[in-house]
Parts: structure tokens; sequence; C-alpha cells
């Protein structure tokens, strides 16, 4: 048997997540490569495209908006072993609770639609999110194949309403009416000129408050121990008198009321209006934010940013370099997800004997932990 | 709805039934050795992709079905190596395939074809014919019987014949041959296999190698069998249908087969079922593409029987602890 070599905190948490990257980037270069592009050109447009000027860095900042409470939405649900891929559906049914509010109170002032939109969409997601938590809970449906029916299940009930139940008179493509005053959420650039065009608002002060409110709520509360204990222990919990399937349940709606926020940042800081796929693939951008993140608020404040730039930079990359388009994006999503994620194991072996070799307190504590593993 | 219109709807479902099921049964090896995988869409759509290239520079169709095959193997051992030999999570390794599949095939065509994501119509010989079977113009007057051999039996693609066979097969494979039962107790009970002597390791790989195979066959019909070449995202979320078929057919492969051919009618008769009423309440097409979802997931619940897969589904084995 192997001793186990542990990996120091800061390299499992911040050189291993960074290498993965790296690794994902190299993959990406080669794509790049095999379609007669230069990848170095391509990362320094990126890389410019996201942070070089005013107007960027407000998309990037927006992007990052969404990316934070989707990743935080599959990190909370993460902490207690479920794997959330609903946030998409989540996110996407969300909008009716954000564009309802701001069409009601469109003539009142966004003081007002800015709360009770934020309550509103936290509620429809969280409603959303309540259905495959409770089949799991009580009935003992997987979470992921239900959340992941219920991302088609949510497309397809959005593409009905917006057909024939909300679309104005007049109107052409599927949508709901616009919100045209008060409904909206003030955009950055009104005060700040510096962010040129883009849509970066007001909703990004609430990203920042739930990394926040995340952290607090899983490690300095007791339903976060109680949610964690979950998650590392199922029969842990029920022994210490945790009621597992309500647990599921909450935390499900609390991962979709985060959802569900990004309909406010994209349906009334953006859009002003629903239209088809107006969330879409934020949700599955949260797993990769999460997993970059390794579910932790600081983590995955970090990765948002970096995927936020991904997607802006994407943009400009699409503008000045034409044989590459947007979709190139979503390949390097694929490639960090699987490096960070599924394949982390590649990496970390390597690595803990690098360590072992030339970290000696890492092998002194290795050896430490091999002796009580055969003595216990 | 006369008699000709129930034969070419039957006729509909089996074109559509066809891809639902090779991907139904390639998932079917995949989660009875233990492996979960969302990723079949990913793999159907790359081999789509695949097979529409290289179907288009050579103007073989043979050839286009070899590579979709070959593309499709590549992502299942992608697949494999992640969540076989790292132990990593299996339906991370899913997401992250289906991701790969949709933004390489819309990058590298865009790249090799410059034709917005698609590639060009394919040249003569490119593309899969029907097969008409031998007497199918005589019969097609012979009232009743005459209809059912000349429109529904004769007249499909290769691949319908193929898919409709590999169901006996798959069944033949699983509860008739060494190699099933392994694979069956490998997704039940791998310290079992591996106490008796047998690789899981190896056993699980042969398994996905499979799923390979069926996945690249489903992804050529999509480009050079039903279309004429492949179009961006033209999988169409069909991976994840078959997804659901599996569930609803509780994976075993004669069920997968009827789970299949409802959802394909379903797919079919979306058009036609649009305009009905069922208590005064006018269908929405919405509702029927949502359906094949809505029942798997009422299915899940326990509300009509209950779907409880392989039960080392997703779990990496590890030897020793």
């Amino acid at each position: 048997m192997s001793a186990r070599r542990p990996l120091p905190r800061w390299a499992d948490v911040a050189l291993l997540p960074v290498l993965n990257l790296l690794l994902a980037l190299i993959v990406f270069s080669i794509f790049v490569l095999l379609i007669g592009q230069d990848p170095i050109a391509a990362l320094g447009i990126m890389i410019n495209g996201a942070f070089g000027y005013g107007e960027g860095i407000g998309f990037t900042l927006h992007f990052a908006t969404s990316f934070v409470f989707t990743g935080l939405c599959v990190a909370v649900a993460a902490h207690a072993g479920l794997f959330n891929i609903g946030g998409d559906g989540q996110a996407y049914v969300a909008g009716l609770g954000a564009i309802a509010v701001g069409l009601l109170l469109d003539q009142t002032s966004w003081l007002l639609v800015l709360p009770l939109s934020i309550l509103a969409s936290m509620i429809v997601g969280a409603a959303w999110a309540f259905i495959p938590g409770y089949l799991q809970a009580k009935r003992g449906s997987h979470v992921v194949i239900t959340t992941i029916m219920f991302n088609f299940i949510a497309s397809a009930l959005m593409a009905y309403l917006l057909v024939y139940v909300l679309k104005p008179v007049g109107v052409q493509e599927p949508s709901t009416a616009n919100v045209v005053n008060a409904g909206k959420i003030p955009q950055l650039r009104q005060f700040l000129p510096f962010f040129g065009n883009a849509p970066l608002n007001l909703t990004i002060v609430f990203a920042i408050a739930a990394l926040f409110g995340v952290y607090f709520l899983l490690w300095r509360t007791k339903f976060g121990y109680a949610l964690r204990t979950l998650g590392h222990n199922p029969t842990a919990s029920t022994y210490a008198g945790i009621s597992n399937s309500r647990m599921i349940i909450y935390v499900m709606m609390i991962s979709g009321a985060l959802a569900g926020m990004v309909a406010v940042n994209e349906v009334l800081g953006v859009q002003a209006r629903i239209v088809i796929d107006v969330t879409a693939g934020y949700g599955f951008v949260g797993i990769a934010v999460a997993l970059m993140g390794r579910n932790h608020p600081i983590g995955i404040g970090l990765a948002a940013v970096l995927f936020g730039a991904l997607y802006q930079g994407g943009l400009d990359l699409q503008f000045y370099m034409p044989a590459i388009t947007r979709d190139m994006i979503v390949v390097i999503q694929a490639l960090v997800i699987m490096f960070t994620g599924a394949m982390e194991g590649l990496l970390r072996p390597g690595l803990e004997t690098a360590f072992m070799l030339y970290f000696p307190e890492q092998k002194a504590e290795a050896q430490k932990r091999e002796t009580v593993g055969t003595e216990s | 709805m006369d008699y000709a219109d129930i034969i070419s709807a039957l006729a509909a479902t089996l074109r559509l039934t066809t891809p639902l099921l090779l991907a139904c049964l390639a998932g079917l090896y995949s989660e009875r050795s233990g492996v979960f995988d969302i990723g079949l869409e990913g793999k159907m759509l790359a081999g789509a992709f695949g097979a529409a290239t290289v179907a288009y520079l050579t103007g073989n169709a043979w050839l286009g079905l070899l590579a979709a095959i070959g593309v499709s193997i590549l992502m299942a051992m992608l697949h494999a190596v992640a969540s076989i030999t790292l132990k990593g999570n299996q339906i991370i390794s899913g997401v992250a395939i289906n991701f790969l599949a949709q933004g390489l095939t819309a990058v590298l065509g865009l790249a090799w074809f410059h034709q917005g994501g698609r590639t060009p119509q394919l040249p003569d010989g490119g593309r899969f014919p029907s097969i008409v079977w031998p007497g199918a113009t005589q019969f097609e007057t012979v009232p009743i019987i005459g209809p059912i051999y000349s429109d529904l039996i004769s007249g499909q693609n290769i691949f319908v014949y193929v898919a409709f066979l590999a169901v006996p097969i798959t069944w033949w494979v699983l509860y008739r041959t060494r190699f099933g039962l392994r694979l069956r107790a490998v997704g039940e009970n791998p310290k079992a296999v591996d106490t008796a002597g047998i690789s899981v390791t190896l056993l699980r790989y042969r398994a996905l190698l499979i799923t390979g195979v069926l996945c690249g066959i489903a992804g050529a019909y999509f480009s050079i069998a039903q279309s004429n070449g492949f179009i961006n995202n033209m999988t169409a979320g069909k991976g994840y249908i078959a997804l659901a078929a599996l569930i609803f057919a509780k994976w075993r492969p004669v069920p997968a087969m009827f789970a299949c051919l409802l959802f394909g009618f379903l797919d079919a008769e979306q058009i036609r079922l649009q305009g009905s009423s069922i208590f005064g309440w006018q269908i929405p097409v919405q509702f029927i593409q949502a359906l094949p979802y809505i029942l798997t997931c009422v299915l899940l619940a326990g509300f009509i029987g209950k779907a409880i897969g392989p039960k080392a589904g997703g779990i990496p084995y590890v030897k020793e602890r």
C-alpha cells in the first residue's frame, strides 16, 4: 500500500488548478495551430480584449457576474454531495420572476425593483430546483439525471410561454414585452463612462455579496456545517440527527436560488426582456467555474473572472481572427472541465511525488501518516 | 388519418428511432458496466462530423462510416481514461465530452469548409441510399400487407436494419455470453468480479469501446444517411433522449427498443399531434418535445414502476484501500 502523500494546501488549491489550466491552454493551442492560426497571437488578442480597455473590462465583469452565481450554484450543491447540472434551466425559468417584477413595477423606482426582482428570481429559481431536490430526497431519483431532464423541460416550457403566452401583440420573434423605465437595473456606465457600452450593472454588487454570503453560510453557520457533513458522509449526518432528505431539498433550493440571480443580471440588466435562451449555457459554465475554483468562494470569484475574460476575449478574437469562432470558447471550457474536473488524477500523483522528493517536511508528514495507518 | 398515413407515420417513426436506439444501446453497454455516460450526445455529434468530412473528401460512404466510428471511439476512450484509469468523475467527463464535440465540430467545420460550420453537400456515393427490397414495387398494390412490405420494411436505410438488429444481438451478448455475464456483474459488484480474477478495468474498457462503435454508427446516420452532410449541432439533444430512453427501459435491451420507438413516434408525430386537443386543451408542440423528459422524471420518481440503475454505476473501482 502506498503512503498517502497529501499536497501542501497552497499547492492543492492554487498550483494544481493553474497547472491544469495551463494544460488546457496547451491543448487549446494545438487546436488553434490545427486550423492554421497563431495561438500566441490569439491569446494576446483575448487578453487584450478582456482587460486591455474599459469596455472590455466591463464586459468581462458582466459575464463574470453571471458566472459567480452559476459557479456558487454548483458549489453549494457539491458541498452537500449533490451535482446540480440544472443551473441553466433554473436561471432560464427564474427569468419569469425577474421580468414579472420588472414589468409590474416599471413605473416606480429601480430602488424598489432591484430587491424585489432579486427576491422573485431567487424564489422562482428555487422552486424549479425544488422538484429535482424533492425527487432526490423523497423518491431517490438521481439528481444528476433529473436536473438534466429539467433543463430540457425548462427550455420547452419557456419556448411555449414566449411563443404563445407572453409575446406582445405585433412582435415577430418570441419574447416578452420590454421593460422600459424603472424596471431596468442601472448599468455602471451611467456613472462611469470608463466602461463604454458594456452592460455591467449593479447586479455585480450582489454577486460579490453572494460570494461572502455563501462563505458565511457554509463555514460559519450550523446549517453550513450540517450541509458539509451531509456531503462528506450521509450516514454520519443521519446519526448526528440531521434530516438528510430535508437538507437535500434545502440545498437544492439554495442552489436554484443562486442560479436564479443570473436572470436579474441578464434579463433586467441587459436585455430588458426575455428572449429565447437568454441565459444559454451559463449554467454549464458554472460547472467549470466551480471545478476551477475548488468550490470555494475565493476560487469561484477568480475563476468567474477568468471565464468572463474568456467569453469577452472570445468575442474580440472572433472579430480580429474570423477563422476562429466563438465556439472556440466552448472548446476551452470543455478542456478546463476535463482537466480540472475529470482528469484531475493526471497531474496530482506526479505532483505529490515531486513534493515528497523535494520538500522534507512533506515527506515527514507522509511517513507519519503511513505509520499511523499501519498501526491502526 | 387513412391507412397510407399510418404507414408513412410508422416509417417516419422507424427513421427517427434509429439513432435513438443505437445511442441508447451504446449507453446500455457503458452503464451496465458501471460507467455513467452522459456523453452520448457528444460522441454522436463528433461521429456525424467525422462521417460527413471523410465522406465528402473521399466520396465513399463506407469510409465515412468508418471515420465516424473512429472519432467516436476516440472520444469514448477519452471518457474511459478519465473515468476508469484516472478514476475521475464520470458525469464531469461526460459533460466535458459533450462540450468538446460541440465546440470542435463548429470550429473545425468553419475552418475547413468555410460554410458557417456545415460541410458541403456530399458527392455521389458519399451517402447511404435506401435499400429497396426485391419485389417492393410489385407488392405495392396488394391490400393491407403490400404497403407494409414496400413502404415500411423495404425502402429503409441500412442503418435502420442495423439498429433493430442490434437489439437481439445485445440481448444475446448480455444474457447468453460469458462477456455479458461479466459485464452485468461488473456494473453491480466490481469487487466480486475482481476477486474472480477478471480485470475490472479491461472489462469496462471493452464496454466503452462498444459504446464508441455504436455512437459512431448513430452519428454517421445523422450526417451521411438521414441528411446530406453535417449541420451545426445536428444531433439536437437526441443523445439525452437516448439517455432518457435507457432509464425508461431500466437498462434492458428489448424495453430499450420500445422506449426508443415511443420517443421516436412522439418525435415523428409532433406536428400532427400539435393540432389535437385533450379535454379542450390544445397540445402545444413544446409539450410533446418535453414529454420524453417528463415521462422519464415521473418514472424515476417511482410513480410508474421504479428505475434502479446498475449498483456500481458512477463509482470508479479502486482495487485496494
